[in-house]
């Protein structure tokens, strides 16, 4: 094979020097709650502040691979509180059974993931429906199945996904185990996405589905592998949310939307071809360090989906803005 | 080597799927009451019934189409619903005087409303899910922040819009008829349905065709929010007073799209129209109260319906040879 043609390096330079917008949004955010909580400066409390964001940042990450591909996956709130209920009816107290549990569960997610991309890639079913058919047939089903109402109680093995703190860490002074899985997935994410093809393939369907599939790329199975990761990372973000806030119905209500939202924060577009895996990460760190800002500040739970509706507008107002100032 | 030549007969073939649709909910609806035995159900309260399910989800639905044809998307409507339903019984307070100022400034708060999301989206360039999704965001924010102090009641003389009606027919059904009508009507007919269309078509080839592009998409964002408001003002009627939920819960802005797809309006827009939009409310209204005969388990009921979204929409969309994304 012969190497991909570089640019010249005076054409590349440009690209070196763009700074994520979603790591400056976050880095001044968490200039914020530092202000008004010197200790968040801590390593101890920001890893703390990691351990509560992993569900949202690695939630971001799968989402941001459908995204990339030039679609959006609806269903992995929906996705998230069936791992939580399914996770206390199956394991049902008995810390024995855990670690084949989360396998069941990797593989309803997976399963959950080949439908929608299935549907999307065979039956022409745009994403935003198929995967709002998925999020309604999936939430009815974890309601079905655990009766309507949180049952049972998840063993502490199962819970330390989440919620397992180690102390007097050299370095770190804390290190939660929910930290090393989002370093994990995170990682595994941007394996994907730069040291393997599918990433190129994935920006090149999400840039242009037909000029990539003239050029020989597996278009159905890029959009498909993107909708399975996307389904994994929510099955992920469900085990440690179980973890860390024990069953309920709603476990997962609003992540889909919290999980697009970051990553369009961090400067993905929507409608595919552009986004990097920082984008899904910064951006739901940015998102996440809001959260946390605006709890500090002790606004009314309410008002926070105001402030994260207006810090949506601003953010893609803003890369539209540095977007055409640059043509 | 295929040549792209416009279809002979776009109307017509919208006009199918409607009658499909419609022809396949009804056939649904007829065979559940027969098989258990609801044959009450087929007469005349029955059907005006299943008629008044497809009211509120209706409404938001033809406002919906509009934004869609044009290659938008609104998902602010169903905090829209619930801020109206929530202004119009705060306003209200039981007092049929002011029930007039009421229906005004809550259709001026949709005004605003529209204006603003066609603002973000034709002017500001900002992809409609997000700009939508925001404002969303930010009316029901502010409206579960202040529902403490929006407490309040709908004058008895105003539900008249929900339970009276003339030769038993209900008010309501005649609204949703007669703005469908409408809607249809501007559509077709219209300099304005005209250029919606081609908005929605092709936005550059309307814009070398001398059409203001931006001022279109606002006008169909104003027309989808004010049908919300007249979804909401129908809701406050119904319940009496609204809750700051009332829009979510009924997921008023994902099942609108969910019809609309359903009825044949393309997401890309430039396809589509008001009939195959009603079509789809009728097939959930009557998966709904079919469901509902047969007694099923209301979290099975969302997992069917869940189904049917995807398989109503693969039905026609599996033909089409282009990617989707």
């Amino acid at each position: 094979m012969s190497p991909v043609p570089q640019p010249p390096s005076s054409l590349r330079r440009p690209a070196r020097i763009a700074v994520n917008a979603g790591l400056v949004i976050f880095l001044a955010l968490y200039a914020g709650i530092a202000f008004l909580q010197p200790n968040y400066l801590e390593p101890g409390l920001f890893m703390n502040f990691l351990r509560r964001a992993a569900p949202l940042v690695i939630l971001a990450c799968g989402q941001l691979y459908v995204i990339l591909t030039g679609g959006f996956d609806l269903s992995m709130g929906a996705v998230a509180t069936l791992v939580v209920l399914a996770a206390s009816i199956l394991i049902n107290g008995d810390p024995e059974t855990t670690w084949a549990v989360i396998g069941a569960l990797y593989v309803m997610g997976i399963a959950v993931g080949l439908v929608n991309g299935l549907v999307v890639a065979f039956l022409k079913v745009p994403s935003i429906i198929a995967t709002l058919g998925a999020m309604l047939s999936v939430n009815g089903l974890a309601l079905a199945w655990s009766g309507g109402a949180a049952r049972g109680d998840l063993p502490d093995n199962f819970r330390n996904l989440g919620r397992l703190v180690w102390r007097d860490v050299p370095l770190v002074g804390s290190l939660p185990l929910a930290a090393i899985v989002l370093a994990g997935f995170v990682a595994l994410a941007w394996w994907g996405l730069n040291g393997t093809v599918y990433g190129k393939r994935a920006l090149a369907v999400g840039d242009n589905p037909r000029a990539a599939e003239l050029a020989g790329t597996p278009v159905a199975a890029t959009r498909i592998l993107a909708f399975v990761v996307s389904a994994v990372s929510a099955v992920t973000a469900g085990i440690l949310i179980g973890g860390f806030s024990g069953v309920s119905v709603n476990a997962g209500e609003g992540l889909e939307l919290q999980a697009i939202a970051a990553c369009v924060i961090g400067g993905a577009q929507l409608l595919g071809g552009r986004g990097s895996i920082w984008s899904a990460v910064f951006g739901a760190l940015s998102l996440f360090a809001l959260f946390t800002l605006l709890n500090l500040i002790g606004l009314p739970q309410a008002l926070r989906d105001s402030i994260q509706g207006l810090i949506l507008i601003a953010a893609v107002g803003a890369s539209v803005w540095r977007g055409r100032r640059r043509t | 080597m295929t040549t792209d030549i416009v279809k002979p007969k776009p109307a017509a073939a919208g006009l199918s799927i409607a009658v499909l649709l419609a022809g396949l909910s009804i056939g649904f609806f007829i065979v559940v009451a027969l098989a258990t035995g609801e044959t009450a159900q087929l007469g005349g309260q029955g059907i005006v019934g299943l008629l008044q399910r497809m009211v509120a989800l209706g409404l938001v639905a033809v406002g919906q189409t509009f934004v869609i044809l044009v290659g938008s998307i609104d998902l602010s409507v169903a905090a829209l619903i619930s801020a109206v339903a929530v202004l119009a019984s705060h306003i209200m307070q039981g007092d049929p005087a002011m029930i007039l100022p009421a229906i005004v400034i809550c259709l001026g708060l949709c005004l605003v409303v529209g204006l603003v999301n066609g603002a973000l989206v034709a002017y500001g360039g900002i992809n409609p899910l997000i700009a939508t999704l925001g404002t969303g965001l930010v009316i029901q924010g502010v409206l579960a922040a202040s529902f403490g102090m929006l407490q309040g009641a709908v004058a008895r003389e105003f539900q008249v819009v929900a339970y009276g009606g003339v030769l038993g027919v209900p008010y309501s059904i005649l609204l949703l008829a007669a703005l469908s009508l409408a809607a249809a009507f501007v559509l077709d007919r219209t300099l304005f349905g005209a250029r919606i269309y081609a908005v929605g078509g092709n936005p550059d080839g309307a814009r070398l065709a001398g059409i203001r592009t931006e001022r279109v998409t606002l006008s169909a964002h104003v027309v989808a929010s004010l049908f919300a408001g007249a979804s909401g003002l129908y809701l406050a009627a119904r319940l009496q007073s609204g809750t700051p939920w009332i829009g979510r819960d009924g997921i008023y802005d994902l099942e609108s799209i969910a019809v609309t797809v359903i009825g044949g309006t393309i997401l890309a827009g430039g396809k589509g129209g008001v009939a195959g939009t009603l079509a789809g409310v009728l097939l959930f209204a009557s998966l709904d109260a079919g469901f509902n005969m047969l007694g099923i388990d209301a979290f099975l009921k969302q997992v069917l319906r869940g189904a049917i979204v995807v398989a109503a929409v693969a039905i026609h969309a599996v033909r089409s040879k282009g990617h989707v994304a």
